[in-house]
C-alpha cells in the first residue's frame, strides 16, 4: 500500500530524528575517543600531545579504580536483589483483591516520582543524620548507638536510597506482568490441590521471567550511571566512588581530560554489554 | 476475576497492603509534615507526628527568597520545552515508522535505543566543551536541547507504540472516501493520537523534571533548575529541616501529580513495550 510517494515522504518525516541522534551519538563519542589518547589538562598546560594508551592504563592501574568498580558492583547488585525481590512479594500482594487498591498503588508508585537530590537529602538530613534523623530517635528508643550512617555504613546507606526509589518502579512492572497472568491457570491448580507457596513458584514466577529480566537490565543501565544521590548525600567520600562519580572528579574536579575520557569509554563499553542484552529482548518483542 | 475471597482473606490482604504501602511513602508524607512545623518542631525528641503547631512560614520564607521563583521557572521551561521540542521531531518519525514500515524500520528503532544506553558521564566533558564553544554553558537552551536528546528515544518509541494501534484500514476507509493526505492527517489521525501524545508528553516531563546529572553539571547560577537548588542545601545542618521540607515539598509536588495520571504509561513507556 505504500507508494513510492509515501516512502520518500516517510523517509522526509524521519530524518530530523534519525540526524539529530546520529549527531548526538557521533560528536561526543569521536571527540571523548579522540581526548582519551592525549594528555589534555585544560588548566595545567591544555593539550600536551598525543600519548597512545597511557590514559587507558593509568586508569586502570590508579589505586582509585578497583575500588570504584567494587562500589559500582555493591551498589547495582544491592539494588537489584532488593528491587526484584520485594518488588516480586510486593506485585503479589497488590494483585489481590483489596479495598482502595488504587490508592496503595499511587502511594507505592510516589517514591519514583521525587527528584533524585530531593530524595537524596531527605534521607540523608531527615532519616540518617546522627543527631535529628529519625532513625537516631528509632535507635535511642530501642536504647542502641545512633549510627553514622553516611560515614560508617555509607555504602549501605546509599543502597537503601537508591533501592528505595527504584523498588516502584520494579513492583509497577511486576505487577503489570502480574495482571497478565491468565487466573485460569491459577485456579486449576488451585483446584487440583496445589499449595499456595507451590502455585507461586511453578506458574506465578516463570511467568514472571521475562519482566524480572527487563526489569534487571533497564534498572543495570539507570543504576550504572547514578550520580546525585552520592553528589548530595557523601560527595564519594567514605567509599561511595562508583565508575561514574571516578570519572566525574578525573574531568571536573581535577581537569584531567585525557584521563576521565579513557574512564568514559570503558563506561560506555560497559554500558553496551548490559545494552545488547536488553535489546535482544526488545527486539524480539518486535516482531511480535 | 471468578474466584471466590473469603472476606477475612481480603481484610488480611488489605491491612498488609495498606501498611506495606504506607511504610514506602513514610519519607515523602514525612516530608510534607515537617515543612509544616516550625524549625523547632522539626527537630524535636521526641518527634512529633500530627500535633504540632501547623504553619506556612516555612513556605512563605522559601518563597521569599527570590531566586526560588527563577529555578522553577527554570525547570517549567527545561522540563516544557526539551518535551515539546521532542515531540515536534518524534511525531512525524513515529507516525512515518508506524505506518509506512520498511525493512529497516525495526533496526532503525532499536538504534534510537541503542543511544539512550550512551552513560552520560562518558560524553561529559564534550558536551561540556560544547557548551563552552558555542556560549551556552548555563544556558536553558543548552539543557532544553540536551534532555530532548537524551528523551528522544523514549518519545519516538512511546508515540510508535500507540501510532502502531491505530488500525490501517481506518486510513484505507478515508482514502477511499477522497479525504486528501491533510485531511486524513488532520481529522482521522489526529483524534486517535491524541491520548497516546498527551501520556508521552506527561512522561517526559517527568523525566525532565528529574533529570539530575546534565542539570547538575552544566548549570550555575543563571540556569539552574530545581534539582540544583535542592542540591545546594546539601548540608542544613537540622536548623533548616522544615525549610528544607518545604522547598521538597513544592520542588516534587506538580510532578507526583503527573506521575500518579500517569502510571499506567510509565511502564509500556520506560519498558520500550518489552512489558504490557
Amino acid at each position: 500500500m505504500a507508494t513510492h510517494h509515501s516512502r520518500s515522504a516517510a523517509r522526509f518525516m524521519m530524518a530530523p530524528a534519525v540526524v539529530l541522534l546520529l549527531g548526538w551519538m557521533l560528536v561526543p563519542l569521536t571527540m571523548t575517543l579522540y581526548f582519551s589518547f592525549k594528555k589534555y589538562l585544560p588548566l595545567r598546560g591544555g593539550d600536551l600531545g598525543w600519548v597512545g594508551f597511557d590514559n587507558y592504563v593509568r586508569f586502570v592501574t590508579s589505586s582509585s579504580f578497583w575500588p570504584s568498580v567494587m562500589t559500582t558492583l555493591i551498589i547495582v547488585g544491592g539494588v537489584l536483589l532488593i528491587t526484584v525481590f520485594f518488588g516480586v512479594l510486593l506485585a503479589v500482594l497488590l494483585n489481590q483483591p483489596m479495598w482502595g487498591q488504587g490508592v496503595v498503588r499511587i502511594l507505592v508508585i510516589a517514591p519514583f516520582f521525587v527528584m533524585p537530590t530531593v530524595s537524596a537529602l531527605v534521607w540523608k538530613n531527615m532519616f540518617m543524620d546522627p543527631n535529628y534523623g529519625l532513625f537516631a530517635y528509632l535507635w535511642e528508643f530501642f536504647g542502641a548507638q545512633p549510627v553514622e550512617w553516611l560515614s560508617q555504613a555509607s555504602l549501605t546507606s546509599i543502597v537503601i536510597i537508591v533501592s528505595w526509589q527504584w523498588l516502584p518502579f520494579a513492583t509497577l512492572i511486576l505487577l503489570t506482568a502480574i495482571q497478565s497472568l491468565d487466573s485460569e491457570q491459577l485456579e486449576a491448580a488451585e483446584m487440583d490441590g496445589a499449595p499456595a507457596l507451590k502455585r507461586f513458584g511453578f506458574i506465578t514466577l516463570p511467568h514472571l521471567g521475562r519482566a524480572i529480566t527487563v526489569v534487571i537490565l533497564i534498572q543495570t543501565i539507570f543504576l550504572l550511571s547514578i550520580f546525585a544521590e552520592i553528589f548530595v548525600t557523601t560527595g564519594g567520600a567514605f567509599g561511595t566512588k562508583t565508575l561514574t562519580y571516578l570519572i566525574f572528579q578525573r574531568v571536573l574536579e581535577s581537569q584531567n581530560i585525557g584521563l576521565g575520557s579513557a574512564g568514559g569509554v570503558y563506561a560506555i563499553i560497559l554500558a553496551n554489554i548490559v545494552a545488547i542484552f536488553l535489546m535482544r529482548i526488545v527486539g524480539k518483542n518486535l516482531d511480535a | 476475576m471468578a474466584r471466590s475471597v473469603t472476606k477475612q482473606r481480603k481484610i488480611i490482604n488489605t491491612a498488609a497492603a495498606w501498611a506495606v504501602s504506607l511504610l514506602i511513602f513514610f519519607p515523602i508524607l514525612w516530608t510534607i509534615l515537617t515543612s509544616f512545623k516550625t524549625e523547632a518542631q522539626a527537630i524535636a525528641d521526641p518527634p512529633v507526628f500530627l500535633a504540632f503547631n501547623w504553619t506556612l512560614e516555612n513556605y512563605a520564607v522559601v518563597m521569599e527568597r527570590s531566586n526560588y521563583g527563577r529555578f522553577l521557572w527554570n525547570s517549567i521551561i527545561i522540563a516544557g520545552g526539551s518535551t515539546l521540542l521532542g515531540i515536534l521531531i518524534a511525531v512525524p518519525a513515529a507516525w512515518s515508522m508506524a505506518f509506512v514500515p520498511s525493512r529497516r524500520t525495526k533496526d532503525i528503532l532499536l538504534w534510537m535505543l541503542s543511544t539512550k544506553m550512551l552513560p552520560a558521564v562518558g560524553v561529559l566533558y564534550p558536551i561540556y566543551l560544547l557548551c563552552i564553544k558555542f556560549g551556552v554553558l548555563d544556558s536553558k537552551i543548552a539543557l532544553v536541547f540536551i534532555l530532548m536528546l537524551i528523551n528522544l528515544p523514549i518519545i519516538v518509541w512511546m508515540l510508535y507504540t500507540y501510532f502502531k494501534e491505530i488500525p490501517g484500514e481506518i486510513l484505507e476507509a478515508a482514502r477511499m472516501d477522497g479525504a486528501s493526505l491533510k485531511e486524513e492527517v488532520l481529522y482521522v489521525l489526529t483524534p486517535m493520537a491524541i491520548p497516546g501524545i498527551a501520556s508521552t508528553i506527561l512522561l517526559n516531563v517527568i523525566l525532565a523534571w528529574n533529570e539530575a546529572f546534565w542539570t547538575l553539571n552544566l548549570t550555575a547560577a543563571k540556569a539552574a533548575p530545581l534539582t540544583a537548588f535542592i542540591a545546594s542545601y546539601s548540608s542544613p545542618e537540622g536548623l533548616f529541616y522544615a525549610k528544607l521540607s518545604a522547598a521538597s515539598t513544592m520542588a516534587i509536588a506538580p510532578i507526583l501529580i503527573l506521575g500518579w495520571f500517569s502510571q499506567k504509561q510509565l511502564v509500556s513507556g520506560l519498558t520500550f513495550g518489552a512489558v504490557k
